[in-house]
């Protein structure tokens, strides 16, 4: 099949098989291999991008249903040089040891705070609660995202899926 | 914003880490993100049963599919003498099926083919023809007469029987008991569990068939180590094997051995020409490599009923699934165990372990488990708490009493641990302070006059870790020594090349600012290179919380070489007897003229010029050292945790947990509590969650991340650490291994915690994992009476 992504601002076209995952997508057909592959059920999380403005686990989201769509990956947190908050915070804070599930969690991490600037530490538990950590045992990883809530950037460039026209980005995950 | 460095920061500290710049913005490189010119991909079949002779196997119609390059089977194996390859334990595995298979999952043939997708494809159009045989997954009736035998490729073998090891003084232990007033027993599983790295195990092998080179990319914490084995393997030789082992997404253990699917790959890029990449899927993962524990242990405590501890003994049953493949010391069968006298000056003690086979996958030593301390540590600090159960003994001040003392260090055990320092009850008050033990038993006392359920559990624990000692301690005949190797451009930056390799540990930041405390250089000027046997020197690798103890050590030696040749440059420098020069971080001087000195980087560029050298020294200031421990390293911690149990539902919810770590000099203390947090979370998941569970036919019941739970963000909570120093007399640096403590310490502080809270119900002993449904099950029945509450 062919389909039109639109990932971190690019468009790519790809003539795909309708099984192949968006996470082999991104890795194998666009070399983003910053998204990772680690469970296959949806339970690890490693491989969270965000799909239309909401966080999705790319191992069960087929390529094609990315078809038209705004896919972005940790790729795109870094802007102009300048990194994310988020980024920031996981390494102020010890967030990550084998950083194996750090892009899944960055990208999560950011989905949350641009939703709600100032998280409790519970709700930062319940948002990364999907995504699984071997390493840090969770507390370093909560810590991380309280320091980019403590140090928000100036606003990012507005993203191609916050642009007119995008898809309306839902206020919870679905 | 930019990433704060150590900017210019010298020596220990919480440095932030320099791995974390690449991992940030998704530009690591696992071994998944290799990719290379016409790389194929590979792709494992398993045996859906768990023990079955296998009739036939026919791959006509997987040959025939377009984008297979080819498929491999166990006959094509066994022509080139690879059907079967050594374990780590002086026992054979089958790299693919011959004869039959033997657990469920194991491996039976490979393919190779274009693209994954496509070589997963083709591994549904082999037919296997099996006739399955009777199965037998519990140790337990493991040595029944009519039980089958699994291993009959080996001839006249007649049982599941791998081994018999005993330690200690049977004799005088059962003395110490007979003359005990109070003995308690018990006893208990440690569950078969799995590491579960978020990355699974795989490789891209690329074999050149012009230049005869071998280059693998794979999941490895032992990097030479492997290469070794391919050497013997494959009979290749092994200057032509290259093993680099990139950016590993976490090891625990569970990357140390040898798996089929890497001899597969490797195979398989010899068959076709062409590089091949086979990579686990989390299935695979967990039912095929290396699952940890399953230890059913009959544990027996001596004491006097005024609670001084005699004795202890233990017998174990431990399963070693189908082949014998835990990787361990050749001296230790059942690894480490003998430490089971644990954090106690004890008058005897004895274990015997007997090993079998089961239908189930092989492995044994992993999860972060020190070589076993970790069943050895549940078995001693649950027997504890039950003894204090026995005698209305507070479980602190039981241990209290019984913990040793400061001065009895250097200690030798019973079963002939030489512990190397410690100050036990310093720790366990410094942790019981930070708790706020005594309130919190108010607390309790009051929560249960209303009917709730609320636990205190405590551990202590000592670790015996940096293996080891080559006298007494190798891997497959290879002493457990590691090498480094350390360079000083002219400029003064330096490379340190090292054998360990990180899967998380964070290496590259730790080990530089060892040689910047050394050399007195900024940590930044230092590269750290690791996980790449062509560019690295020998060592044993990174599992049993070895790095710091061995390379470490390694490290500080190799960078005082540096150091002392540096002295001699100076010496000529400044026209100097070296023995009357003087040491201050990054500069020598002659003695009593400050001013006089030269630093660190005038003597390297001077090294590499034209100063008269003095007589002995050629010139540079590199250096390289093997380490060959003279101990292991003792690092030990008291840890205390509060659960809440809701009896309607069995559900433990995890309220508090307190953990104070003592292992000696923390060269980064901000990843060493990373460290621990991580273990922590493990003794969560182990203790309530983790459980690798068999039908009685062998079907692996916790094949998925849906069925093999692990704990989340949310079971987890806010750990409360504190910590005590003292170092190892033996280091160079005072350090000890930390890496696996949290995890060795936390599951019986977790288990005491839980039966504490059930202690009303008149329960003592309740096994992991605690699940809700089998916390609620346990509780069914039983009136709940405060006054059967053990504390």
């Amino acid at each position: 099949m062919k389909i039109t992504v639109n990932v971190n601002g690019q468009d790519y076209e790809r003539d795909v098989e309708p099984r192949l995952l968006l996470v082999h997508f991104l890795r194998d057909e666009l070399d983003l291999t910053g998204t990772h592959w680690g469970c296959d059920t949806s339970n690890c999380g490693v491989c969270a991008v965000w799909l239309d403005g909401v966080p999705v686990k790319s191992c069960t989201v087929l390529a094609v249903m990315a078809n038209d769509r705004f896919v972005r990956t940790v790729e795109d947190l870094e802007r102009d040089g300048e990194l994310d908050p988020v980024q920031q915070g996981f390494v102020e804070c010890h967030g990550l040891q084998c950083g194996f599930c750090t892009p899944g969690m960055l990208m999560t991490a950011r989905w949350l705070l641009d939703r709600d600037p100032d998280p409790s530490d519970e709700e930062i538990r319940e948002a990364i609660s999907g995504q699984l950590c071997r390493c840090t045992g969770y507390e370093n990883i909560v810590r991380s995202v309280r320091w980019a809530a403590e140090h928000p950037s100036t606003p990012a460039v507005l993203h191609p899926s916050d642009a007119p026209g995008a898809p309306d980005v839902p206020e919870v995950p679905a | 914003m930019t990433i704060a460095g150590s900017n210019g920061a010298c020596g220990f500290g919480p440095m932030k880490r320099k791995e974390d710049a690449r991992f940030i913005r998704g530009r690591g490189t696992y071994v998944d993100d290799v990719k290379r010119p016409g790389m194929l991909h590979g792709a494992v079949l398993h045996s859906p049963h768990a023990h079955a002779r296998i009739v036939s196997i026919d791959t006509g119609a997987a040959e025939a599919h377009p984008k297979v390059k080819a498929v491999i089977t166990g006959e094509t194996l066994a022509r080139m003498g690879l059907a079967w390859m050594p374990t780590m334990s002086s026992d054979v595995q089958a790299v693919l099926a011959t004869d039959k298979v033997r657990f469920q999952g194991q491996e039976v043939a490979f393919v190779v083919a274009e693209d994954r997708y496509s070589a997963r494809d083709a591994l549904e159009l082999i037919d296997v023809d099996y006739d399955p045989l009777p199965v037998v997954v519990d140790a337990r009736r493991a040595l029944d007469p009519d039980a089958p035998v699994i291993r009959d490729d080996v001839e006249g073998r007649t049982d599941n029987h791998i081994f018999d090891w005993e330690a200690g003084d049977e004799a005088r232990t059962d003395e110490v008991f007979a003359a005990a007033d109070v003995v308690v027993s018990q006893d208990m599983i440690y569950p078969r569990v799995h590491p579960a790295p978020l990355e699974t195990c795989g490789m891209v092998a690329e074999m050149d068939k012009v230049t005869g080179k071998l280059t693998v990319w794979t999941t490895s914490q032992a990097p030479h180590a492997h290469r070794t084995m391919y050497a013997l393997v494959a009979g290749l030789p092994e200057h032509k094997i290259r093993v680099i082992s990139p950016d590993i997404g976490g090891g625990f253990g569970n990357k140390v051995g040898l798996y089929p699917g890497y001899i597969c790959a490797i195979v398989g890029s010899i068959v076709t020409g062409r590089p091949v990449k086979w990579m686990e899927d989390r299935s695979e993962n967990l039912m095929t490599t290396s699952f940890a524990r399953d230890y059913h242990m009959s544990g027996s405590i001596a004491a006097t009923r005024d609670g001084e501890i005699l004795g202890i003994r233990v017998k174990t049953l431990a399963d070693h699934g189908a082949f014998n493949g835990s990787a361990q010391p050749t001296k230790y069968p059942a690894g480490f165990f003998h430490v089971f006298t644990g954090s106690y000056d004890l008058k005897a003690a004895h274990c015997a372990v007997t090993g079998v086979y089961t239908n189930k996958a092989p492995g044994g030593v992993a999860y972060s488990c020190s070589f076993r301390i970790t069943e050895a540590v549940y078995l001693v600090e649950r027997l504890v708490d039950m003894l204090a159960a026995e005698l209305g003994a507070d479980p602190a001040e039981l241990r209290l009493k019984n913990l040793l003392r400061a001065g009895q260090f250097p200690y030798t055990s019973v079963t002939g641990w030489e512990y190397d320092s410690g100050d036990y009850a310093r720790t366990l008050r410094v942790a019981l302070d930070m708790a706020g033990y005594d309130d919190l038993r108010k607390e309790q006392a009051e929560r249960r006059r209303r009917g709730e359920l609320m636990g205190i559990g405590i551990s202590f624990f000592t670790e015996a870790v940096g293996a080891g000692p080559r006298k007494h301690m190798d891997i497959l005949g290879l002493g457990m020594a590691d090498g480094a190797e350390l360079r000083v451009h002219p400029t003064g930056k330096a490379v340190l090349r090292i054998s360990v390799q990180t899967q998380g540990q964070g290496h590259e930041t730790t080990f530089a600012q060892i040689v910047s405390q050394e050399l007195g250089i900024p940590a930044d000027d230092v590269e750290v290179v690791h996980g790449d046997t062509d560019l690295t020197p020998f060592g044993l690798g990174t599992y049993g919380s070895r790095s710091t103890p061995v390379s470490g050590a390694a490290t500080a030696v190799v960078t005082r070489k540096v150091r002392e040749r540096a002295r001699l440059v100076a010496g000529a420098m400044l026209e100097a007897d070296p023995a009357d020069l003087e040491w201050e971080p990054g500069r020598w001087y002659v003695r009593g003229d400050r001013s006089s000195g030269v630093t660190i980087q005038e003597i390297a560029m001077a090294s590499h010029g034209d100063v008269e050298l003095p007589e002995g020294v050629e010139g540079h200031l590199d250096a390289t050292t093997v380490y060959n421990p003279p101990n292991l390293t003792y690092p030990y911690g008291a840890y205390v945790c509060v659960v809440d149990v809701d009896p309607g539902t069995g559900k433990v919810t995890v309220r508090r947990f307190i953990a104070v770590d003592d292992c000696g000099v923390r060269i980064n203390p901000m990843i060493v509590e990373g460290q621990i947090h991580g273990g922590l979370a493990d003794g969560i998941g182990m203790a309530l969650m983790e459980l690798m569970a068999f039908d009685e036919v062998g079907n692996h019941l916790g094949a998925s991340f849906m069925d093999y739970l692990l704990p989340t963000s949310m079971e987890c909570p806010s750990w409360e650490l504190g910590e005590t120093v003292t170092p190892s007399p033996h280091h160079p640096l005072g350090a000890k291994g930390v890496g696996e403590s949290a995890t060795v310490g936390s599951p019986p502080a977790l288990v005491n915690a839980v039966v504490d809270a059930l202690s009303p119900y008149g329960i003592r002993h309740a096994e992991m994992p605690l699940t809700p449904a089998s916390v609620w099950r346990t509780i069914q029945g039983r009136p709940f009476r405060p006054d059967l509450a053990i504390t």
